[in-house]
């Protein structure tokens, strides 16, 4: 794991040892959220007993470094009435692979956009899009129109809605 | 949900600031104040609008392992295999889909072995076969829903 901070390294009784392990206590106390409170990085520094302007140092490092991919709120999409959810699979050819990923990725239809690795025979996919919509017939009018953007480049596809959440805590560290 | 909810839903998924009083001047670009912001996004998160509030961590980058994972499960065993998958604290999502592959499970672990050891573990406990499908490439992560 990378280190913190010019800052942090600046003081000259914390170790790289103790950044390291600043930045996992970082990760544990805030996965959860921020307390919705004026001084929310205050809290959290006194939360993990260190001064709050070296938290906050070493959020902007870990924004910065993409350890952090963004700060804000996480929206509910079902709740916001994108309740057609599709996870679309393509066959392309491994030659392709790169430039069909990024042009489906550059689709403003597609939220992720990922190369992942075939298992034949059950599993002959390895382009990865998921595809949102307020209605199944949205979607599925979104996936034909990526099925043309590709045109003979793509060997095969399928589309998988989901039909139930099992279970969405988000990413977390186990902690302890 | 008013204008002021899509304001914040639509301008806030990325940005909120790393400073002393990080509210106040959201919301000052948002048109409201710092009190009415955080009235806001308590209310929309108890309301289940947001799931939640705060940084969204890159699990590589901090030296962890993420994976998608695919289960082919039989249709009477299928609750029951959701509870034993769902039991690991590794299982961060897991939903249900329309295919014969129809249990999909991200896996995020501290280490690559300890990935593969959940793998394994998931394996013994239900008896089924676990498809490991990392990423091997990232074209796009867009993660922005417009209300």
């Amino acid at each position: 794991m990378s280190v913190c901070t010019s800052r942090c390294e600046a003081m000259a009784c914390v170790t790289q040892d103790d950044i390291a392990a600043l930045d996992r206590r970082i990760v544990l106390a805030a996965q959860a959220g921020l307390p919705l409170e004026a001084r929310p990085y205050h809290w959290l520094a006194d939360e993990l007993g260190v001064d709050p302007e070296t938290l906050m140092q070493c959020l902007r490092v870990m924004q910065a470094d993409g350890r952090i991919r963004r700060i804000g709120v996480v929206p509910n999409h079902y709740r916001l009435g994108y309740t057609a959810n599709a996870m679309t699979v393509w066959d392309v050819a491994d030659a392709d692979i790169r430039e069909v990923g990024r042009q489906v990725g550059e689709l403003d239809i597609v939220s992720h956009c990922y190369q992942r690795p075939r298992r034949p025979p059950d599993w002959p996919y390895n382009l990865f899009a998921m595809v949102h919509g307020h209605s199944r017939e949205e979607v599925k009018a979104k996936v034909q129109q990526i099925a043309q953007l590709l045109g003979d480049r793509v060997r095969g596809y399928d589309v998988l809605f989901s039909t139930r959440i099992l279970k969405k805590t988000g990413l977390r560290l186990a902690g302890g | 949900m008013d204008s002021l909810d899509r304001r914040i839903i639509n301008q806030l998924q990325g940005g909120f600031p790393v400073c002393e009083r990080p509210f106040r001047e959201a919301a000052q670009r948002l048109g409201t104040t710092e009190s009415e912001l955080i009235t806001r996004l308590r209310c929309m998160l108890d309301d289940g609008l947001l799931t939640r509030f705060g940084p969204l961590f890159h699990a590589e980058q901090l030296g962890g392992a993420l994976s998608l994972c695919a289960m082919q499960v039989p249709h009477e065993r299928f609750d029951t295999v959701a509870e034993q998958v769902n039991a690991f604290p590794q299982v961060a999502h897991n939903y249900q889909r329309d295919h014969a592959m129809n249990m999909w499970f991200v896996l995020a672990t501290e280490s690559a072995e300890e990935l593969q050891q959940t793998i394994r573990a998931i394996e013994r406990d239900t008896g089924l076969e676990v498809f490991n499908l990392p990423k091997q490439e990232e074209f796009y992560v867009g993660l922005h829903f417009q209300v």
